[in-house]
């Protein structure tokens, strides 16, 4: 219990100097990001005296000392209000998030849980048949594919598959005609465009959990209390799963967590290949437009992600492995 | 390349990690004859080698200046380009080999960097308890959480062609602490072993028992790191400059694929200009992971080609 209110303390004081981080960040690059972001709003138009000294407001430059700045913006970030987006003026910050974060959420949330159970599955086969095709196999082929820029990936899928099968969608969430509802045909359409991006990201990380399982496996299954529990006659199949992979899941899980909390952040490239309106495509989007409101709420919302998902495996760590606690 | 019998036999049979690390020149050796000796490990260095005379002896070996524009633009493959040319009518080849120079300085450059950070400070952070264990615990929680890719694209906009030093900084910065988190899992249950109460008992000093005792049995984790982050350090530049976001004026293999999709080489059918820079990249990290295969039979004799497992 202890060891659980110690993680939930540290989870705040991280999760404060996050925000601070995120606070600091624009302040400690070089450059004027207002003048900037000014003249790119001049040219959509004359841009007035209030508009200037609210965006100036909002990137911290005159508005009182940085004390008064930051808790202004502590105050902002409890209410959850990030300001208007300067690329999709006058679009508040927040709607915009909220509209792309359902497209990354189901697409890169459900391709990474399907990854590490099927990759640490075949991790555990591979080690625990050592040698056999079981093994080769996946493998030598998940080593190999792991390696692919994963980017490079969805060029090539898209090329073929998409500009020269026409099999697939080649850019979108959705068919131009369609429009986001709750009913089958747009689901139906919704999944069809996610096949290619999803496929993409399936193969290139699908080795990575197979190779991590496999090694973190056959180091376990090195260990004492592995032979003496075969010498004691179990079934090899509980010594596998019982034995060996439940001390060997312990890295990959660390590996899980963050690429869970790494879900929002880390389909930037895919995102961008097949135009996929998502948080990776919309972060693209404000850093190409210098959309410094949109660009700190996203990085925020990824960076909270990645401590949540944090917090939760160092609580599964405390129960799996009962030496972290000491 | 596939006969190897006899050289097998000269891997040693039995390396105890836990007397004798490969600290010394004989270790060192012994623990390059283990590498030599694994099939796959023997083709990865092959592989990396062949990668490293490339950017090496760029100059001599690439038929044609890398930025030389004077040919005819968008050609399939011909005798005189045997890759074609890009829509700027650069010999695609001569980029391709040109490009191994970047790949190999921030493969190398930034896992470097990286993997020492993460020794550094997993292995002290996976040692010690109370509060500087906490300490430790908060930085490396923090560079956890400052997503690594969004970061790199936000200073790269910031600090636009600052160069391949700064990219290499900022891959290397970003990268360090999940390699420092794996050593921490892995030295916090060493210490509880008989070995490291031993040597506490006996009165040797903490940086002693980190970096004398534990490290050693963690080779095979820490080369792996370092080969892992050289690999996500390639992987990431490619990224990066595939975006748009590194320098475009030098010749990489990710601004390769950056023109490529600008110039809509997927709408051409250019395939070569698509496919060449891409395998280049995975080839080379492919290499990094197959050496890795040969690292794993270092602190574990059991990975080993021809010992039975179990």
């Amino acid at each position: 219990m202890r060891y659980a209110l110690r993680r939930f303390g540290l989870f705040a004081l991280t999760l404060w100097a996050a925000v601070t981080l995120n606070f600091a960040l624009p302040r400690m690059m070089p450059g004027d990001p207002a003048d900037a972001a000014v003249a790119r709003l001049a040219q959509n138009g004359p841009v007035d005296e209030a508009t200037r000294a609210a965006v100036e407001a909002q990137l911290g430059i005159p508005d009182g000392n940085l004390i008064e700045q930051y808790l202004t913006y502590l105050g902002q970030v409890v209410r959850l209000d990030f300001g208007v987006s300067y690329t999709f003026y006058p679009q508040p910050v927040a709607e915009l998030v909220g509209d792309a974060l359902p497209y990354t959420l189901i697409l890169v949330g459900a391709v990474t849980v399907l990854a590490f159970c099927l990759g640490t599955l075949l991790g555990v086969l591979a080690a625990w048949r050592r040698g056999s095709w079981l093994d080769a196999l996946p493998t030598v082929s998940g080593s190999f594919i792991n390696t692919f820029p994963y980017f490079w990936t969805a060029l090539l899928l898209l090329f073929f598959l998409g500009y020269g099968l026409h099999w697939f969608p080649t850019s979108g969430a959705f068919s131009p005609t369609a429009w986001p509802e709750w009913s089958l045909t747009f689901i139906g359409d919704a999944l069809y465009h996610a096949i290619l991006p999803a496929v993409t990201m399936l193969v290139t990380s699908l080795g990575g959990w197979i190779i991590g399982m496999r090694n973190a496996m056959i180091n376990t299954l090195g260990e004492d209390y592995v032979t003496f529990a075969e010498a004691n006659g179990l079934r090899g199949r509980t010594v596998a799963l019982r034995y060996a992979a439940r001390n060997a899941i312990l890295p990959n899980l660390t590996g899980f967590g963050l690429a869970l909390g790494g879900v929002v952040g880390g389909s930037i490239l895919v995102e961008q290949v097949f135009q996929y309106p998502g948080i990776g495509y919309l972060l693209f989007n404000s850093v190409i437009g210098q959309d410094y409101p949109l660009m700190q709420a996203l990085f925020l919302m990824i960076t909270v992600s990645v401590l949540v998902a944090n917090l939760i495996v160092d609580l599964l760590y405390g129960v799996l492995d009962p030496r972290t606690r000491r | 390349m596939s006969q190897n019998t006899s050289s097998s036999a000269l891997a040693p049979t039995a390396v105890e990690p836990d007397q004798d690390g490969p600290g010394t020149f004989a270790g060192l050796s012994r623990a390059m004859r283990t590498i030599w000796g694994n099939r796959k490990a023997r083709a990865g260095l092959i592989l990396l080698g062949v990668f490293l005379l490339m950017a090496a002896l760029a100059p001599l070996v690439a038929p044609y200046s890398p930025t030389d524009n004077t040919f005819e633009r968008n050609l399939d493959p011909t005798s005189a380009h045997w890759l074609g040319t890009t829509a700027a009518g650069e010999d695609v080849l001569s980029q391709i080999i040109y490009g191994a120079r970047i790949s190999v300085l921030v493969g190398f450059g930034a896992g470097g960097i990286a993997t020492a950070i993460a020794v550094l400070v997993g292995l002290s952070w996976g040692y010690v308890t109370g509060w500087l264990g906490e300490v430790i615990n908060f930085v490396v929680n923090l560079f956890l959480v400052i997503p690594g890719l969004p970061l790199m694209i936000v200073i790269a906009t910031y600090l636009s062609n600052g160069g391949i030093s700064i990219i290499i900084v900022v891959i290397a910065i970003t990268g360090w602490a999940w390699g420092a988190r794996v050593l921490r899992s892995q030295t916090s249950s060493l210490r509880s072993r008989d070995f490291v109460t031993a040597a506490r008992f006996s009165g040797e000093r903490p940086g002693r028992i980190i970096f004398r005792e534990i490290l050693p049995n963690m080779t095979s984790i820490i080369a792996g790191g370092f080969f892992g982050s050289a690999t996500a350090a390639i992987l990431a530049e490619a990224g990066l400059e595939f975006l748009g976001l590194g320098d475009s004026t030098v010749v990489s293999w990710g601004t390769m694929l950056f023109w490529a999709q600008n110039s809509n080489a997927l709408l051409t059918g250019q395939w070569a200009l698509l496919v060449a820079p891409g395998l280049c990249i995975s080839l080379f990290a492919t290499s990094l992971t197959l050496i890795n295969f040969g690292i794993d039979g270092i602190s574990n004799p059991r990975l080993r080609e021809g010992s039975t497992g179990r």
